[in-house]
């Protein structure tokens, strides 16, 4: 067998390689799948940070995922009809700028996450999923109820955001900014594994009262984990939303949140590219089954089924060596 | 009393309508090696849970080198100087023997919230893991993952994350339970030269280590100390002879 970091690197080539070969033959339809696939795979990473490393089973992640494309929908949406988003105590003024969307997105969202970890890192196992799908669906219904942002048929943004220098509605190059966005956050999430914070995060995991008793704080760590595991979320539900110019509730939803952890059960659990692999499959899946069914869902639930009954690992435990970093 | 680095002062702990702990008064005093013993289901992990912080007592007060932690955290306890081991080992299981250690040396040193630098290549954690585990004898195992370990190896693991610590006091629930003869004696020897370091409260079944270690001895009968003393006082106790000792010290 090949090893995982092998393996990884052949998976980000094959990402890489399609955009290109796509962008060669000019099918500007296969890039825009491809990004599709890039940007799950970053909610993904974020989702797999908190669940597969903290052992948190966050059923609520589209509220991180909504949250980053509303972030997105207002400001661009103000932006496209010159009005801003409120004019006391102080002036804001919507933008087209993604820099800065991201930026709002991945505050708004690590705030909410840190919020929402506050509260749920109080319970566990089967509460703490309830207390975090509740949550999600708070959001749901609110961003239905509020008319301001289009309510239930959400938002519509007629021009995709701006990065400097780049054009940005040239499909090749919006992937270009969405996959060196996924290489240098799994990167940053490589390296917090192989952390001080990562040793301690993995072994609350493993053994809560074991970390407390060395002095540390499990809560602490699950906390801040759960956090930034929301702002990437959050990331990359800015960038579905430039990818759609569109934003709607659905992004909230819990089909939503249960879609993200597909893709890391799909990979594998706590593996750096488990949800690259993932999110990668699914879209596929997606695109063949369901041109050749509307019931790909059903298909989709055999295979689930078959990687947790027989590759718990997941595809890549499935077809690499395990590296073994605190894992 | 004044060299007393952990005072326990009237503790009670009820679990419905069961004692578990009995107006439990117990001072472990610097340099000795206090021993708790007492028939299974006397209360004694239960008191222990008490002193790290895991359970809290119903009445009564702990204090930890003149402070009054009976309020505490685990973790603040830990800090302030307490090193557990348990009787049914809590570690990573998945981790190796030197990612257990790193961990204890990393929260010794503090600084879990750096989110870059690899770990494992932090020279001054590794040093005190390292140096750890060879005094508990557990080099040639040091990247075997725990899971693999023997009951006796993971005993080992649990004193060496413990060391990691730094602790002013050790608390040790039945250290021994799961060692083979050669693996007790190692241990025993192990302890009786750790008490210089810091004094250790040691809940212990096997009687040969606690005779040859104990400065003082204490009985726990049905949550209650129904005896504090010297080995000898202990072995010639009435009282602790018929609740406990039974034949074995006849
Ligand atoms: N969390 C708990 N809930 C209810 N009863 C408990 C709990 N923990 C321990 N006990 C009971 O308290 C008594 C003392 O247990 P323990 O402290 O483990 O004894 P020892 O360590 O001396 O063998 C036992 O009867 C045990 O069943
Ligand atoms: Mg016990």
């Amino acid at each position: 067998m090949i090893s995982e970091r092998f393996f990884n690197y052949i998976v980000a080539l094959l990402i890489l390689g399609t955009a290109l070969v796509a962008w060669v033959m000019d099918e500007p339809f296969l890039i825009t799948l491809t990004t599709k696939a890039v940007i799950l795979a970053l909610a993904g990473v974020g989702l797999n940070l908190a669940l597969g490393q903290g052992g948190l089973i966050s059923l609520g992640h589209a509220a991180f995922f909504g949250l980053g494309g509303y972030a997105m929908g207002v400001l661009a949406s103000h932006a496209q009809t010159f009005t801003p988003l409120m004019e006391a105590p102080f002036l804001i003024v919507g933008t087209n700028s993604m820099p800065v969307i991201w930026l709002v997105a991945i505050v708004a969202s690590s705030l909410c996450a840190f919020v929402i970890g506050l509260l749920s890192l109080r319970t566990s196992g089967v509460y703490f999923i309830m207390v975090t799908l509740a949550f999600g669906q708070m959001l749901y219904y609110f961003s239905i109820s509020w008319p301001a942002y289009g309510g239930e048929d959400g938002l519509s943004i007629y021009v995709r955001n701006s990065f400097p220098g780049l054009n940005t509605l040239d499909p090749i190059q919006f992937f270009g900014i969405c996959f060196a966005i996924l290489m240098l956050v799994i990167y940053g999430v490589s390296r917090l594994t192989h952390s001080p914070f990562g040793l301690a995060l993995n072994g609350a995991r493993q053994n809560a009262q074991r970390v407390h008793t060395v002095g540390l704080n499990p809560f602490k760590l699950q906390l801040a984990a759960f956090t930034i595991s929301g702002a990437i979320t959050g990331l990359a539900g800015a960038l579905f939303a430039d990818l759609n110019r569109f934003v709607s509730p659905t992004m909230f939803s819990w089909q939503t949140s249960g879609e993200i952890m597909i893709f890391i059960i799909l990979g594998g659990v706590a593996r750096l590219y488990g949800p690259v692999v993932g999110a990668a499959l699914f879209i596929l899946l997606e695109h063949w089954l369901g041109g050749l069914s509307d019931f790909w869902h059903v298909y989709l639930g055999i295979i689930l089924l078959c990687v947790v009954l027989f590759a718990r690992g997941g595809l890549i435990g499935a077809l690499a060596k395990k590296e073994r970093a605190h894992v | 009393m004044s060299d007393a680095v952990l005072n326990i002062l009237n503790i009670s702990k009820s679990f419905g309508a069961l004692k578990a702990s009995d107006d439990v008064t117990l001072d472990v005093r610097a340099g000795e090696i206090h021993a708790l013993i007492g028939p299974n289901g006397a209360g004694k992990s239960t008191l222990i849970a008490q002193i790290a912080g895991k359970l809290k007592p119903d009445t009564g007060k702990i204090d930890l080198l003149g402070m009054d932690v009976t309020r505490m955290s685990i973790a603040e306890r830990a800090n302030l100087g307490l090193g557990r081991t348990f009787q049914i080992s809590e570690l990573a299981m998945a981790y190796t023997v030197l990612e257990n250690v790193m961990l204890g040396a990393l929260g010794k040193r503090g600084g879990a919230f750096r989110f870059f630098k690899p770990v494992m290549k932090d020279a001054e954690l590794r040093e005190r893991a390292e140096s750890a585990i060879e005094r508990v004898g557990l080099s040639q195992h040091m990247n075997k993952v725990t899971s693999e370990l023997s009951h006796g190896q993971r005993r080992q693991l649990e004193v060496a994350v413990a060391l990691t610590l730094e602790p002013k006091i050790f608390l040790m629930d039945e250290p021994m339970a799961g060692m083979g003869a050669e693996g007790s004696k190692m241990l025993t020897s192990f302890l009786d030269e750790l008490r210089g370091q810091a004094p250790i409260l040691l809940v212990e079944h096997d009687m040969d280590a606690v005779f040859a270690l104990a400065d003082r001895i204490s009985v726990l009968v049905y949550g209650k100390v129904i005896a504090t003393g010297s080995v000898d006082y202990i072995r010639n106790h009435d009282e602790v002879r018929r609740a406990y000792l039974g034949e074995e010290a006849a």
